[in-house]
């Protein structure tokens, strides 16, 4: 599915980045990343999307027919001068079906209506949506997510995070989610990777599949692992730093 | 879920009639209120050269130069002058600017072809375009050729430096995006850098069309037997201030026409953008 060995990437004199990562994905996992702002989440990301080739180690990407992983952006990224529909068509390649297919991920992701609306007409959480459609409109079995919800309202952001489930549920697409967000982490993801230190290493592993989704946010389970992970990014002594 | 996009369909559908209506309506107003300077002039400027304000030989009045257009107009020359500076004009735009996309794209993309090309390119703009006139009649005659290569040298710049700026400024994110579905290189020009580049390469062929309009006059004062630039050197040379007035206003016409033409692919082109003008 997706692995890597001894993936390294640094830059600015090995200050910022990555290295020594080792890890596989298994078919329809959710894995967490997450870290402090600077361990080269992003980084990671975007070496696993194929936008950045300056790497050492071992990558596998592609699935079995050499496809790419899908992305989905802190930002939209939706084309200005392009509707919704053409939006989420974008990397769709043309033929029969094309026009049920865009219409179907309309529907499933809550804007019938908006077919026609331009990306200027369009909300914070509605443009994300649109985006989460065309991410998994090419049907990648890799999506990567570089904090999608970071820069929406906490109602926004709940609300996408269980229409992300549900699709999860609907189409079981692997995803890789990078977060600075301990509560998203944990309310998504079957296993959780800590990045930690500049550049970033892998610090420790969570796994919940023992936690059934949906998961009650809030829950007393929740709660503790959140204050392990809390303890494991040792917050209070990165500060005095 | 279902109810709220329900109530977010009631309530754009909704918006959108609501703004329709008045918008029209704006838009028939605003091109009307542009008319009442322009007729308050015209009216004053009648009024006193009816007192004999203005000297007739000088300045003649506006009813006077409307019936010097209309005699034109009834014998047929003014056809035939407006028919050929306009062919000029477009021919020598097409070119222009034909010649500054495919540069232009070139530079703009291709770093490559910006190291080699762009200093070149801008140090030919540095050179006032009129400087060229004796060298084209040298190379070209009096002819139509050296004036619609004038005109095209005129156009070119502005359009160049549009198209170039454009391309360069598109959003890398949103080539990223093209990466990401494995676009080829050509694809991603044409399905995302040409579509943002869109904006500025209208501006560019809008002010394109303006260095037109002004290098046909220069083209035609330069050695024409027709045209409205040769109106106002015979105008000049007959003593018929009329004649000049007659010209310059159908400059003013045809100039304000070609514009909103311009101007109005440009508000159909570029609705989706989310600025000042179109500002329901």
């Amino acid at each position: 599915m997706l692995a890597v060995q001894q993936l390294k990437r640094v830059f600015k004199g090995g200050s910022a980045g990555f290295r020594n990562l080792h890890f596989t994905v298994q078919e329809s996992e959710i894995i967490g990343i997450l870290g402090t702002s600077g361990c080269g989440k992003s980084t990671l990301l975007r070496v696993l999307a194929g936008l950045d080739q300056n790497f050492t180690g071992k990558l596998k990407n592609k699935d079995k027919d050499g496809k790419q992983p899908g992305m989905m952006f802190q930002e939209p990224r939706l084309m200005p001068w392009l509707t919704v529909k053409e939006n989420i068509g974008f990397g769709v390649k043309d033929g029969a079906g094309k026009e049920v297919e865009i219409q179907q991920f309309i529907d499933l992701v809550g804007l019938t209506g908006f077919e026609n609306h331009y990306p200027k007409d369009l909300s914070g959480g509605m443009a994300q949506r649109t985006a989460i459609a065309r991410a998994l409109i090419t049907d990648p079995s890799v999506l990567l997510l570089d904090e999608p919800f970071s820069a929406l309202d906490a109602f926004t952001k709940m609300q996408l995070q269980d229409l992300l489930l549900s699709l999860w549920e609907k189409r079981k697409t692997t995803m890789v989610l990078v977060t600075h967000d301990i509560d998203e982490a944990l309310y998504l993801c079957d296993r959780i990777f800590v990045l930690k230190g500049q550049p970033g290493e892998q610090y420790a592993e969570l796994i919940l599949d023992d936690i059934k989704k949906p998961r009650q946010r809030g829950s007393h389970e929740l709660a503790e692992r959140k204050s392990n992970i809390l303890n494991l990014l040792d917050l209070s002594r990165q500060e005095a730093n | 879920m279902a109810s709220k996009t329900e109530l977010w369909q009631s309530r754009a559908s909704e918006k959108k009639k609501e703004l329709l209506r008045p918008l029209l309506k704006e838009r028939l107003q605003g091109s009307w209120l542009g008319l009442i300077i322009p007729m308050i002039l015209l009216i004053s400027w009648e009024i006193a050269s009816v007192r004999g304000v203005f000297e007739a030989h000088l300045l003649p009045a506006p009813t006077v130069v409307l019936a010097k257009i209309s005699e034109m107009a009834a014998d047929g020359s003014l056809w035939s002058h407006i028919w050929i500076t306009l062919y000029r004009v477009f021919i020598g735009f097409v070119i222009g600017t034909a010649s500054a996309v495919v540069i232009g794209s070139f530079v703009g993309y291709w770093k490559l072809a910006e190291n080699l090309l762009d200093s070149l390119v801008q140090a030919f703009r540095s050179i006032p375009s009129l400087a060229w006139v004796p060298l084209f009649i040298l190379w070209m005659g009096i002819g139509e050729p050296s004036k619609i290569v004038l005109i095209a040298v005129g156009v070119f710049f502005p359009v160049y430096l549009n198209i170039v700026a454009g391309i360069q400024g598109v959003d890398r994110k949103l080539i990223e995006v093209g990466k990401i579905y494995q676009f080829s290189s050509l694809q991603i020009v044409r399905r995302i850098i040409l579509p943002s580049a869109l904006p500025s390469f209208i501006t560019g062929i809008r002010s394109g069309l303006g260095v037109g309009w002004m290098f046909v006059v220069a083209a035609e004062l330069m050695g024409a037997s027709e045209g409205l630039g040769y109106l106002l050197v015979e105008g000049q040379n007959t003593y018929a201030p009329d004649v000049v007035i007659a010209s310059i206003l159908l400059f003013a016409l045809l100039g304000k026409g070609s514009d909103s033409v311009l101007k109005l692919v440009e508000t159909k082109a570029l609705h989706y953008q989310d600025t000042l003008a179109n500002q329901g």
